[in-house]
């Protein structure tokens, strides 16, 4: 890539994929923008006359708005907070040298390849059921009345099985990370006279940091997104209790077949999420330089 | 304080010993070496005397007690690793600090020892930034520095200077030859570099497959080794192994000769080759001979030698510096330094 004619060359080149992936995101967006000012219901057919704001107005109008907001921010903050210190931990034990650490290596990775749909119905039916799942039958055998999770705690519901899903990513970039880690150090720590947990204060989370930052943005980006373990669990209820930014959008748009609100919705979200990046890059982003 | 004992000490990983039964004194205030080529077991018992690896049998004695199971924390030894080791994520000052923390010790005495230590090894600026903005020697500073805060009974060096260029490496040489001198505290220090080790060392233990081969000052090991591995593995350059037929009554298989004591000679020498390469290195030359049937001899010769490649020499060497080794490489010293 030395002379220019190498460097125009590769321009060239790059051309058609640079327009194609350009063209797939913009197009989608603008037309998501168009809608969004247009009085645009499937089931009114006639004119979409242009409405200006007001598919915004009644989206963030909208009682639901605010209570999905927040458990939207409950969502990724719960889920965050589960699997970075759930994943610590594991990360921690399996980079012991235990028996068999490579077959539980794989069994910790289980849960990442099982799609999101299957993994929440065999939450909903196998465990958190209050008939027949496995938390029941403990509560019984225990003598404690079954929890009723759906009902009871649908968001903390829905925020365990996500964790279930997303702790395995956790564990295995932090282990990586772990296995990084300057085994001299650890030595000249021992003789300092630092215990196990000084140890891990002052040696091991420190040289986490960036991967921790790593983990917390990629998770971010995907859980504000979390949709299939809200269908297939509690459909949202009960209310709007366990309903986030994603899964309103959608009734608004496909349940309520209101495809200028839901594109309003879908701005807002978009809107939301950049603020979200760019706050969460503001507070952590001094950790990926170094 | 600081005398460490090692009684009948071994160390094996599963069925490999790597350190076989093995007696030591150190005495205390005692600079002494550990050299040996890689995979000699020399930083295998520097750990086990830091306490970082366990011992399987023997026992360790430090100061009289018998710290054999003893935490590492707990020995009053202090360790400078090869990578020196620093918490990449705290200052100089921070660095030092950190032993004297977790002992408890009140903030104001920190702060007095860790201005003094910054003062013994020109750290006195450096003290508020990060390991990583420090060049490679001011890093092994900080990482001494560590260490003398504590005020052990004996520092343990593992090859600290290995990973310094050359001209860094003789100027810390030097510097931790000081330090041992002002703190009289005794020093064991781990290196592969016979240059090192004979430079720095009251004592230099000679470490070859586990076991310790001989035990001496730099000069008894550089006039007396007892057997082969010593004398080649002490001097610069090597020593020269000739081997000889054995002859009725004179047990010698080879004889060792050091390049400093071959000499060039217009009368008729010991040996008689050609001139291969010339190295000259301005205030020496070492000149590479062909001798046949003994192979090439290295001699160190004075600086404006004019020899050139494929000249024919005459070689000799004074009697007396000639050692005699049997057929085990053990020096026979009857026939050897008379």
């Amino acid at each position: 890539m030395a002379t220019t004619q190498s460097r125009t060359l590769a321009r060239v080149m790059l051309l058609p994929s640079v327009t194609l992936l350009l063209a797939w995101m913009i197009v989608p967006l603008c037309m998501t923008l168009y809608f969004s000012f247009l009085d645009y219901n499937l089931l009114i057919p006639g004119d979409n006359e242009f409405v200006g704001l007001l598919n915004y107005e009644f989206f963030l109008t909208d009682p639901a708005f605010v209570e999905s907001f927040f458990n939207t921010l409950l969502l990724v903050g719960g889920v965050l907070l589960i699997t970075l210190t759930c994943g610590i931990a594991l990360a921690i034990l399996l980079d012991q040298a235990i028996w068999g650490r490579n077959y539980v290596r794989i069994m910790v990775l289980a849960p990442f390849f099982v799609m999101p749909t299957v993994s929440a119905l065999v939450w909903k039916n196998m465990f958190m059921n209050p008939v027949n799942g496995l938390f029941a039958h403990l509560a019984n055998w225990f003598g404690v009345a079954p929890i009723d999770f759906f009902a009871e705690m649908p968001l903390l519901s829905i925020v365990l099985i996500v964790s279930w899903q997303w702790l395995p990513f956790a564990a295995l970039i932090l282990l990586t990370a772990i296995q990084s880690l300057d085994r001299e150090q650890l030595e000249a720590a021992e003789l300092d006279g630092a215990g196990p947990f000084s140890k891990f204060y002052y040696l091991v989370l420190p040289h986490l940091s960036r991967a921790i930052t790593a983990v917390i943005l990629i998770e971010t980006i995907f859980l504000l997104s979390i949709f299939a373990e809200i269908l297939v669990t509690t459909s949202g209820g009960p209310g709007y209790a366990s309903t986030n930014i994603t899964y309103l959008i959608y009734t608004q748009s496909l349940l309520q077949f209101d495809v200028g609100g839901g594109s309003a919705g879908g701005i807002v979200a978009v809107i939301i999420a950049n603020i979200v990046a760019i706050f969460l890059m503001r507070l952590i982003g001094k950790n990926l330089e170094s | 304080m600081g005398s460490i004992n090692l009684k009948q000490v071994t160390k094996s990983f599963g069925d490999v010993n790597v350190i076989k039964p093995l007696d030591l004194a150190i005495k205390n205030g005692e600079f002494i070496v550990f050299v040996g080529p890689s995979g000699c077991g020399k930083s295998t018992l520097l750990r086990m005397i830091a306490g970082l690896e366990d011992t399987t049998s023997g026992t360790i004695e430090i100061d009289g007690q018998d710290a054999t199971n003893m935490p590492p924390a707990q020995r009053g030894l202090a360790m400078v690793f090869q990578s020196y080791a620093l918490y990449p994520h705290m200052s100089v000052r921070a660095n030092i600090a950190f032993p004297l923390k977790r002992a408890k010790v009140d903030p104001k005495v920190i702060d007095e020892k860790i201005a003094a230590a910054a003062k013994i090894l020109n750290l006195t600026d450096y003290l508020d930034r990060k390991p990583g903005q420090l060049s490679g020697g001011q890093r092994q500073r900080v990482a001494i520095g560590r260490a003398i805060v504590r005020q052990p009974s004996a520092f343990l060096f593992d090859e600290p200077l290995s990973n310094l260029d050359a001209s860094l490496r003789v100027n810390m040489r030097l510097e931790i030859s000081e330090l041992h001198k002002s703190l009289a505290t005794t020093m064991i220090y781990v290196t592969h570099d016979q240059v090192e080790a004979m430079t720095m060392a009251d004592r230099i233990a000679v470490f070859n497959g586990g076991i310790i081969e001989q035990v001496g000052t730099p000069m008894e090991l550089y006039q007396k080794p007892i057997n082969r591995f010593v004398a080649g593995f002490i001097g610069s350059p090597k020593m020269n192994f000739i081997d000889v037929s054995p002859k009725h009554g004179d047990p010698t298989h080879s004889l060792g000769v050091r390049p400093e004591h071959l000499k060039v000679t217009t009368e008729k020498g010991l040996w008689r080759g050609t001139v291969g390469v010339v190295e000259h290195l301005g205030s020496e030359t070492f000149l590479h001979v062909n001798v046949e049937g003994v192979g090439t001899l290295t001699i160190k010769d004075h600086g404006d030698c004019t020899l050139q490649y494929g000249d024919t020499v005459n070689l000799t060497a004074p009697k007396n510096k000639i050692l005699h080794f049997d057929a085990n490489g053990q020096t026979i010293a009857s026939l050897s330094w008379q």
